[in-house]
């Protein structure tokens, strides 16, 4: 049989070319944008050479404060969704009444738009009325009360707290899948050996859920450095200097006062890191997909 | 003593559990329930029970002063097709790039997958928009969605078309089958359960974005419900109860896709996380 024939290349036409045109040139011309002087109000296109790289990497502006809010941002959120939706998929995999019911509700913020989870949170933690301070009041517990999110102090843990809780369901439910694939037979065994739940824990679900690990984080991580909905609808990247600034909430600032240069310079950063981590993260996600 | 043991530790777990998922139910009750309300009960956004006679009128408000049925309509144009124009191009693709796995298909198949986690600069992308004539388009934002989607779709497709048996080629095209029909008739009947997921997750994602909207539409007929409830909450940020049923309105969608489809979701999360 002739494959060439038989699957023809014209298949993939479509899927390729929408993808290059509308995904991938855009990152592509945007580097090469970057090393002009491009804004809303420019003419014609001026060469400047490394001056909005400059400008993004300088110690004088708040750029390097976003870089590493979004770094940071990336790297707690990863790190607590991992934990949380670890241990609660491995509540929900034992006998617990309602299983389904709990993992539904679970995953259900998952489903919701960011963007709505966000506006809804603004009320929950207002500092005068919001549910989260009233409730505090009511027990009694008002010395917790804070600004959760017009300060300073607390802004940006409260951002990484709510996407914790919007995201936490969806990799549970990933980390439950993957503990249900394990075979029940090694557990057996270690009972007869005697092992008891932690060492059970600690000799066969860690070691083989690692996998799934591995792609829990790659998701977070790839979802860490794009956020934009929820610190948009949160914050919008106050209060007071860039406290909760993150990459996507500076560019789309960039593009709304017109200075197009500086944004796709700050969008290119991102897009020439992403395109070699990118690369060794999905060679991990489709390593498997060979093996069938 | 091992059976109080037992039942302690079970009724341990059961708490922990409820522990855990009223604190994800509550945004939902607190939109639900505010969105029955008068103005001056929702204004504390607390989770008390709204008061009789119910404050329906809530949503027809809400309905005519968002311009709901508008933006319902948009974002029901946009996700739709998105997910045909996304599925299809994506299984076609996925079908032939697992087929023929030749050194350049390898190749492309990690070009496109690799979409994953690339970022989308959106600055460039208005400047390939405007070029294209497709700024601030309906065409535009459909072709835009399909654009973002088709990564993971293919990759997700990919995974499912590895599974369907060769043979079922062969013997197809000796019985003379032609590409196209070999892949219609036969290949793609028995990738329906991929379908229907990368549908179902093609339709959550197009339906929640807001981020290209925001980018380029500037027109506020064309918004879709995500954008048109953000501007919706930015006017009447003072009547909770006209924004909760807005909110819930725009969410009702997603969430009735979610319960029906749930058992997809799942699975469709499941490959590329669990293999082999």
């Amino acid at each position: 049989m002739k494959k060439n024939k038989i699957y023809p290349w014209y298949f993939m036409a479509g899927a390729l070319m929408i993808y290059s045109v509308l995904f991938f040139l855009p990152g592509v011309i945007g580097v090469g944008y970057s090393f002009t002087d491009w804004s809303a109000y420019s003419t014609g296109l001026k060469f400047v050479g490394f001056d909005n790289f400059r400008t993004v990497f300088s110690a004088n502006e708040n750029y390097t404060k976003i870089i590493t809010n979004t770094l940071l941002f990336t790297f707690i959120t990863t790190v607590i969704k991992n934990v949380l939706g670890l241990t609660l998929a491995l509540l929900l995999t034992r006998k617990v009444r309602f299983l389904n019911l709990h993992r539904g509700i679970v995953f259900m913020p998952s489903v919701l738009s960011t963007l709505i989870i966000g506006m809804l949170f603004k009320s929950i933690l207002d500092a005068k009325s919001g549910l989260l301070n009233t409730a505090l009041r009511a027990c009694g517990l008002g010395f917790l009360a804070q600004k959760w999110l017009v300060s300073t102090e607390y802004a940006f843990g409260s951002v990484m707290a709510v996407d914790i809780w919007r995201g936490v369901g969806y990799i549970m439910t990933i980390m439950i899948a993957g503990i249900l694939s394990i075979s029940s037979d090694y557990y057996e065994a270690a009972e007869i050996d005697g092992a008891g739940g932690a060492a059970k824990f600690r000799y066969i679900t860690l070691p083989l859920i690692l996998p799934t690990l591995a792609t829990t984080t790659v998701l977070n991580i790839i979802y860490g450095l794009k956020v934009f909905d929820m610190v948009y609808a949160l914050t919008n990247g106050g209060p007071g200097k860039a406290t909760t600034e993150v990459l996507y909430t500076a560019v789309f600032k960039k593009f709304g006062t017109g200075q197009y240069a500086v944004g796709t310079a700050l969008s290119s950063v991102m897009f020439i890191i992403m395109l070699f981590v990118g690369y060794f993260m999905i060679r991990l996600m489709t390593r498997n997909e060979v093996i069938e | 003593m091992t059976r109080a043991k037992k039942i302690s530790s079970s009724i341990f777990r059961n708490l922990i559990a409820w522990l855990f998922s009223i604190p994800c139910l509550i945004p939902l009750l607190l939109i639900i329930i505010n969105s029955l309300k008068t103005k001056q009960a929702a204004a504390s956004m607390d989770l008390f029970p709204p008061s009789l006679p119910i404050a329906w009128d809530n949503f027809s408000v809400v309905i005519e002063k968002g311009k709901l049925a508008q933006s319902f309509l948009n974002s029901a144009v946009y996700s739709v097709g998105s997910v045909v124009l996304c599925i299809f191009f994506a299984a076609t693709a996925a079908y032939v790039m697992s087929r023929n796995q030749t050194l350049l298909n390898r190749f492309l198949y990690m070009f496109l997958v690799l979409g994953i986690t690339l970022p989308i600069n959106y600055v460039a992308l208005s400047k390939v928009l405007i070029t294209l004539h497709l700024n601030n388009t309906r065409g535009g934002i459909i072709l835009l969605y399909t654009a973002m989607q088709l990564p993971f779709m293919t990759f997700l497709i990919h995974g499912f078309v590895a599974k369907v048996p060769t043979e079922l080629d062969e013997a197809a095209v000796i019985d003379g089958c032609g590409a196209v029909r070999l892949f219609f008739l036969v290949v793609l009947p028995l990738l329906k359960p991929a379908i229907t997921t990368a549908s179902v997750l093609t339709f959550l994602n197009t339906w929640n974005e807001f981020t290209a909207p925001l980018y380029f539409l500037n027109n506020s007929s064309k918004w879709p419900m995500t954008l048109s409830v953000y501007n919706f909450f930015g006017m009447y940020f003072k009547d909770w109860n006209l924004v909760c049923a807005d909110i819930l309105l725009t969410s009702l969608p997603v969430l009735l896709v979610y319960l029906a489809g749930q058992k997809y979701i799942v699975s469709g999360m499941m490959t590329g996380a669990v293999k082999g």
